[in-house]
């Protein structure tokens, strides 16, 4: 049986899939709405973060546009379903209509943006996707007729289906969704990442001369990551768009972008399972900061100086510890941690101390990023 | 050797997010309790509410003093006993004006801090964005700190009430101003690109016709540089400008236009006027206010002799720290005022429904110049405008009183007399 999964990777990745998701749907029936909320939030994250840790660790591409393109994506969705709202869809069609556009039309951008970052190398790339971050609030102001300037624009959401009961929490219902699509995105990209195009890309990041020589086509290769990734932004844009109800150029600022490249550090880059850890820590940190903030705050007038702005100084220091500390992320940690224990369980074929021979071997997930 | 860790780094980590996974519901769950019965954030002897307010970012001069003022005027309520036994607790949270944040901290209010309403939540652009949110969750969201007319939607939003003369009743009085004292003057606009920019041209051109507006301007709080609206505004030759700005852009816009030379007569809705906010943020420059006009409904904080006023201030000097008596000062203590005697009359039995159906009513008074419009039919909040001037270092209204309303209702003189505030400025049953 073992043998059996260990030689299908797909089998293998769907029956994980399979596994997350029925642990995910008890997982929602104890939660509180809030904390469903907050699941959800960190499902729309995943499937950024996820997507963004295969583009910057895999394929070596350094993108500050992320957020951006979870703008695109929500922006779309919330035009789309608009439209469709407008002409009487209702139903499962409301909801999947926009999100297939915003994948879409995020793909689309990311295809040309990858066009041209294609041609270019470290910062000038990380340069271009900075560029599009920046210009978002400036487009929703330019045409705030059709995207409704700083005050963003309403999202039409239903309500969870009546069958399934007339006090199912919404929260719930939109937990059900987000997690919908995050382990959607994981199973594709595990999949992509294990695949021979997988192998391609991280030739084509480790050495660019090498792969060319190898007949990879090295500016394909880059592109396609780049939609991809790009992709699964627009689908966690989607998302977000869902879970608020609205959008709005403030939810996609430039801070925003540079917090999903740290979740993707700090996680572990290069990692899928960094990337969850990333997105958790995108929901949590702010969560802790904020009721520490609460707490110390003798005054109400220096809590309310904290607020908000404690958990942007401990996410940076806890990238500046992590990265001096277990550069390969939280993600490296725990499976190095893992490695150890499961190898101090068995009996010793060599003591303790003498393990420099058994130094966890570098894999994918280890590289640091060309930029 | 590669392969082989692959494939077991892969189970490991799906176990470790998946125990990520379980450490989040072992945080979930647990809270609640209390009786079924009653709304949550009502105990015996506890009511808690919420709010945002925009404590930071480009809305904050003079708004962030709103939220202390409320909240000393529930202290001064506290120290006296409550309301039939209950203390009430006011959360406030910052948004920094920014909408997204304001989705954020109004569902950490309502799921997780589980509060009884949402009592003057801040900000057009901000708030719009948690209607449907608030109405999903039936929660009241009374006294909206905004004079956009999306508050009165009841069939749309039922839970959601208004407070403020909404901005199309103040251009409406404003603009009958302009028709019988600056007559023949070319009138112009520069408003927030929002729904409250949106509400006030409405007002505007309904009195002056679309031809009686002729230049408009809109400018975004993310972008401070208001030169070239006010370049465009002064080529235009405008004499008249009405404003419908937050108070940091009542001083941009005023300081820009006096760089450029261009000195028009000024008329701002109420929410960008406060002369202490506007002259604090212009400076030196704050001489550049006199004779600017605004239109108000509630009583002018320089009025030390209105029976409102003097009231507020013994509690912002007992509870609020003495901070600057402002016209926020008078708004936050107002909306204070409303909240307690909405629960008063409601009586000891109070559900979240129970309340929406006291305010509803229509018994609320308050300080305002006019009267309240709630009714089952109406979430509109005051009805009364008046017009106000700068002279020197104080602003005092001049003229009688108008009322109208958000649709073609005409303007009126409203001859009725303000209410007295009770004599220890708590409301009674």
């Amino acid at each position: 049986m073992i043998e059996l999964l260990a030689r299908h990777t797909l089998l293998r990745h769907l029956l994980v899939t399979l596994a997350a998701g029925v642990a995910l749907l008890a997982l929602t029936y104890t939660l509180s709405p809030y904390r469903n909320y907050q699941l959800a939030t960190m499902a729309a994250y995943l499937c950024a973060t996820a997507g963004l840790t295969v583009l910057v660790g895999l394929s070596g591409q350094l993108s500050l546009g992320h957020g951006a393109l979870m703008a695109v994506g929500a922006y779309t969705y919330a035009l789309m379903s608009a439209e469709v709202g407008d002409r009487g869809t209702t139903g499962p069609m409301l909801l999947l209509l926009p999100l297939v556009a915003a994948v879409v039309a995020t793909a689309i951008v990311g295809g040309i943006v990858g066009l041209a970052g294609a041609r270019l190398f470290g910062p000038y790339l990380a340069g271009l996707t900075l560029t599009l971050t920046i210009v978002v609030p400036a487009i929703t102001t330019t045409f705030a007729d059709q995207l409704g300037g700083d005050q963003g624009l309403s999202v039409l959401v239903e309500p969870a289906p009546a069958s399934l009961g007339i006090t199912f929490p919404l929260e719930r219902w939109q937990a059900w969704i987000a997690c919908a699509a995050a382990l959607l995105t994981m199973l594709l990209l595990a999949n992509l990442v294990h695949s021979r195009f997988g192998r391609e890309m991280r030739a084509v990041r480790d050495d660019e001369v090498a792969a060319r020589l190898s007949g990879i086509n090295v500016q394909r290769t880059k592109v396609i990551v780049f939609v991809v990734s790009a992709a699964t932004a627009g689908l966690g844009g989607g998302i977000l768009a869902i879970l608020t109800q609205s959008v709005s150029p403030g939810a996609f600022s430039l801070a925003f972008s540079l917090f999903l490249l740290m979740a993707v550090v700090i996680g572990g880059i290069g990692s899928l399972a960094g990337a969850v850890w990333g997105a958790l820590l995108l929901v949590a940190l702010p969560e802790i900061t904020d009721s520490l903030a609460d707490n110390i705050g003798s005054s109400p007038q220096l809590a309310e100086r904290l607020d908000g702005n404690l958990s942007l100084a401990v996410f940076g220091l806890v990238l500046i510890l992590v990265t001096i500390v277990f550069p390969r992320g939280i993600q490296g940690l725990v499976s190095a941690v893992s490695q150890r224990t499961r190898r101090s369980g068995r009996p010793p074929s060599s003591r303790p101390g003498t393990t420099t021979t058994e130094d966890p071997p570098t894999t994918t997930s280890s590289e640091s990023i060309d930029a | 050797m590669h392969e082989h860790t692959h494939r077991f780094r892969r189970p490991v980590a799906t176990v470790a997010s998946l125990g990520l996974i379980g450490a989040l519901a072992a945080c979930g769950g647990g809270g609640g309790g209390g009786d079924a019965a009653s709304s949550p954030g009502v105990t015996k002897d506890t009511i808690v509410v919420g709010t945002h307010q925009p404590l930071t970012g480009p809305a904050a001069a003079g708004y962030s003093s709103i939220s202390p003022a409320t909240k000393a005027y529930f202290d001064y309520v506290n120290s006296k006993g409550g309301v039939h036994g209950r203390k009430i607790t006011y959360k406030v949270k910052d948004d920094g004006y920014n909408p997204a944040n304001t989705q954020k901290v109004v569902r950490e209010l309502v799921l997780k801090d589980k509060v009884f309403a949402i009592v003057n939540g801040l900000g057009t652009p901000t708030h719009t964005g948690v209607l449907d949110f608030l109405k999903t969750n039936k929660v009241p969201d009374l006294f909206v700190a905004s004079g956009s007319r999306n508050w009165n939607q009841v069939k749309k939003y039922p839970t959601t009430f208004g407070f403020q003369a909404d901005y199309t009743t103040e251009a409406k009085v404003q603009a009958t101003y302009i028709k019988a004292n600056l007559a023949g003057k070319k009138v112009c606009f520069l408003g927030q690109d929002d729904d409250f920019g949106r509400d006030a041209l409405l007002g505007l051109t309904q009195v002056l016709g679309e031809d009686g507006v002729a230049e408009r301007q809109k400018y975004v709080t993310s972008n401070t540089n208001v030169a070239p609206q006010i370049g465009k505004l002064k080529s235009a030759g405008c004499e008249v400008v009405s404003l419908a700005t937050v108070p940091g852009f009542t001083a941009l816009a005023v300081g820009t236009a006096a760089r450029l030379k261009f000195q028009p007569q000024w008329i701002s809705t109420s929410v960008g006027a406060d002369l202490n906010t506007v002259g604090g943020a212009l400076g030196k420059a704050a001489p550049l206010l006199e004779g600017f006009l605004s239109s108000n409904y509630l009583p002018s904080a320089f009025d030390a002799e209105d029976p409102w006023v003097k009231q507020f201030k013994k509690i912002n000097a007992e509870f609020n720290d003495d901070a600057p008596f402002t016209g926020n000062t008078v708004y936050g203590m107002t909306v204070g005022y409303l909240f307690v005697q909405a629960l008063q009359q409601n009586g000891k039995d109070l559900t979240r429904e129970s309340l929406m159906e006291t305010v509803e009513k229509g018994g609320l008074d308050g300080s305002g110049l006019g009267k309240l419009r709630y009714a089952k039919d109406d979430h509109a909040g005051y009805g009364g405008v008046r017009m106000a001037k700068v002279t020197g270092t104080s602003q005092d209204y001049f003229g009688p009183t108008y009322s109208t309303d958000d649709g073609d209702t005409p303007v009126e003189e409203y001859t009725e007399e303000p209410t007295q505030p009770p004599a220890d400025g708590i409301p009674t049953e």
